[in-house]
């Protein structure tokens, strides 16, 4: 079911794979090619370090189809240290805890299952909680 | 940049709408075809259907909703216009004031002097979890769905990061779906046209009906707080904080100023009408704003030529009770920070100074996506006309507006309105 679409992503969900622009030295996530600073073609790869904070959260319970296996969980706008905002699941964190501020860390986990119990299975970043 | 004015008059001279809600019976077609008569009722001189001359029709995803697509001259066929212009505007949860501002750009530009805007989405065929995954492609799928994030969970987000700066409590958000369903009570188009109060009464009716020990709620904010009575959805966005899954559709219709008199001395004039785009969710450098929001607005003051006091009503996008807040702010009715303070307040009330969503809102009118930025212009009308029944604000309405919103402000469209007799 619509490989492709996951598989041309698999720099960014593996590797948190963006870019950085030549002009103005902005680094961009997710890519896009144009640098949404300067306006100036921004096509050179970079690769984050996965480090940053949590910068808002939420925990959902009502959770979209191939989510609800592991509802409730934690997402979060995660501020990576070179400057943009992620969006992703936190994951081995007691929601309790968590709290805007909170140093994260990326880790590669399974995101979701397409379909029934023989869909593919979608991996990708996550975050968890760094010291 | 400066900003032009329209190069020529527009005004709003019939509106309409279907009841809101959910209709099996019923599909997209049937409810415009509601929303189109009761607009061509309100047209004071009355209204030959052969004057018009284009149709701009808002419509989400009727693919996704309906398994239809081409809406526009469907619906247009289906209330006798064919073979006039139509076409389908699509911006998520704005394509209604994003269709209504096409018709007002294509009269303003001198090409047409009367034009129909309608909006219209058909969202209960589907089950819930389906009606998610189609509200979802109005974010960025790869990048934000992927997360596992809902757009109850943006928008639950955008609470966290407003309650951590201005220190507001879950508990203050109620007051905003409090006052929604007080106003949808008095609204009879509206889905859950009815008061907290009633429906927390009519849960321990049900019970005691069945013979289950009535639950014992002391309060609303008891009723609330309780988890079963109002689950969390995503914290700290409960089941009352989030518009509902509805069927609707609504019409208005638009006329050159010099042709206004043809049909009604009692037309409401656009003043303002604009538009602003952004990034998704993960591209903002705040969250506790929507930056689309805050420039549409104050283009359309420029536009109009008036500041945010002289404006009596706003009908603003509540698709949850946090987006109310921070729009009652984006519009500068309030400081940023105070909106939560002024809902608590009652500023926001019928009786309030600064009457926000006297439609009950998409929080208790509910939320057809494509036709709510168009119901929006429907109770500004009945409002400015005083035609709103028992939910009639007191005293005169000379200037209202509108804040139509897609997604978590991808798209913001904002409309101000003139009382012209």
């Amino acid at each position: 079911m619509e490989i492709a679409r996951h598989w041309r992503l698999k720099q960014q969900r593996y590797g948190l794979v963006g870019e950085v622009c030549p002009h103005c030295d902005v680094k961009i996530f997710p890519p896009r090619d144009v640098c949404p600073e300067c306006g100036g073609e921004a096509k050179t790869l970079y690769t984050f370090s996965g480090k940053g904070e949590v910068y808002s959260y939420t925990t959902i319970y009502e959770a979209p189809a191939g989510y609800d296996e592991t509802a409730p969980y934690t997402v979060a706008l995660v501020k990576l240290e070179e400057g943009p905002l992620v969006t992703a699941q936190l994951t081995d964190v007691d929601e309790e805890s968590v709290q805007i501020g909170m140093p994260v860390e990326m880790v590669t986990r399974k995101l979701r299952q397409d379909g029934d119990e023989r869909g593919m299975l979608v991996y990708g970043y996550k975050f968890r909680k760094s010291t | 940049m400066p900003i032009n004015k329209l190069p020529r008059g527009v005004a709003i001279v019939g509106a309409g709408m279907s009841k809101f809600g959910a209709f099996p019976d019923k599909n997209g077609r049937d409810l415009f075809v509601e929303a189109y008569k009761e607009m061509t009722r309100s047209v004071d001189k009355g209204l030959d259907p052969s004057a018009i001359e284009c149709f701009y029709l808002g419509n989400f995803s009727s693919d996704l909703f309906e398994r239809q697509g081409h809406t526009a001259p469907l619906l247009a066929d289906a209330v006798g216009l064919t073979p006039i212009p139509a076409a389908r505007v699509e911006n998520a949860c704005a394509s209604g004031a994003t269709a209504l501002r096409q018709g007002v750009i294509a009269i303003a530009s001198g090409l047409y002097d009367v034009v129909l805007v309608g909006g219209a989405e058909k969202m209960t065929n589907l089950p819930t979890a389906d009606v998610t995954d189609t509200l979802a492609t109005a974010a960025d799928v790869p990048f934000e769905i992927a997360a596992g994030f809902t757009f109850p969970g943006f928008y639950a987000a955008i609470a966290t990061a407003y309650m951590a700066r201005y220190g507001m409590k879950p508990e203050h958000l109620m007051n905003v779906a409090i006052k929604n369903h007080d106003n949808g009570a008095l609204n009879p188009k509206a889905q859950f046209g009815v008061t907290i109060q009633k429906w927390m009464e009519g849960r321990v009716a049900a019970a005691l009906k069945k013979g289950k020990p009535a639950p014992a709620w002391s309060d609303i904010w008891d009723f609330l707080h309780d988890d079963s009575a109002n689950p969390m959805v995503a914290w700290p966005l409960r089941l009352f904080d989030c518009s509902p899954i509805t069927d609707g559709a609504s019409a208005v219709l638009l006329v050159a100023e010099e042709r206004v008199r043809e049909f009604t001395d009692h037309p409401i004039r656009i003043l303002g009408s604009a538009q602003a785009s952004d990034a998704a969710l993960h591209d903002r450098a705040d969250l506790t704003s929507l930056p689309a929001a805050k420039l549409a607005a104050s283009r359309a003051y420029e536009m109009a030529g008036v500041t945010p006091k002289d404006i009596r009503i706003a009908e603003v996008h509540d698709c949850f009770t946090i987006a109310e807040v921070v729009a009652s702010e984006d519009i500068d009715f309030f400081a940023p920070g105070e909106g939560f303070k002024a809902a608590e307040d009652g500023m926001t009330a019928r009786e309030g100074a600064k009457p926000i969503n006297t439609s009950g809102g998409l929080k208790s009118k509910g939320h057809p996506v494509g036709a709510s930025g168009v119901a929006q212009a429907v109770e500004v009308w009945k409002q400015m006309r005083v035609e709103a029944g028992e939910r009639q604000v007191p005293g005169d309405v000379p200037l209202a507006m509108t804040h139509n919103v897609g997604a978590t402000g991808s798209t913001c469209v904002v409309h101000i309105y003139e009382r012209r007799d």
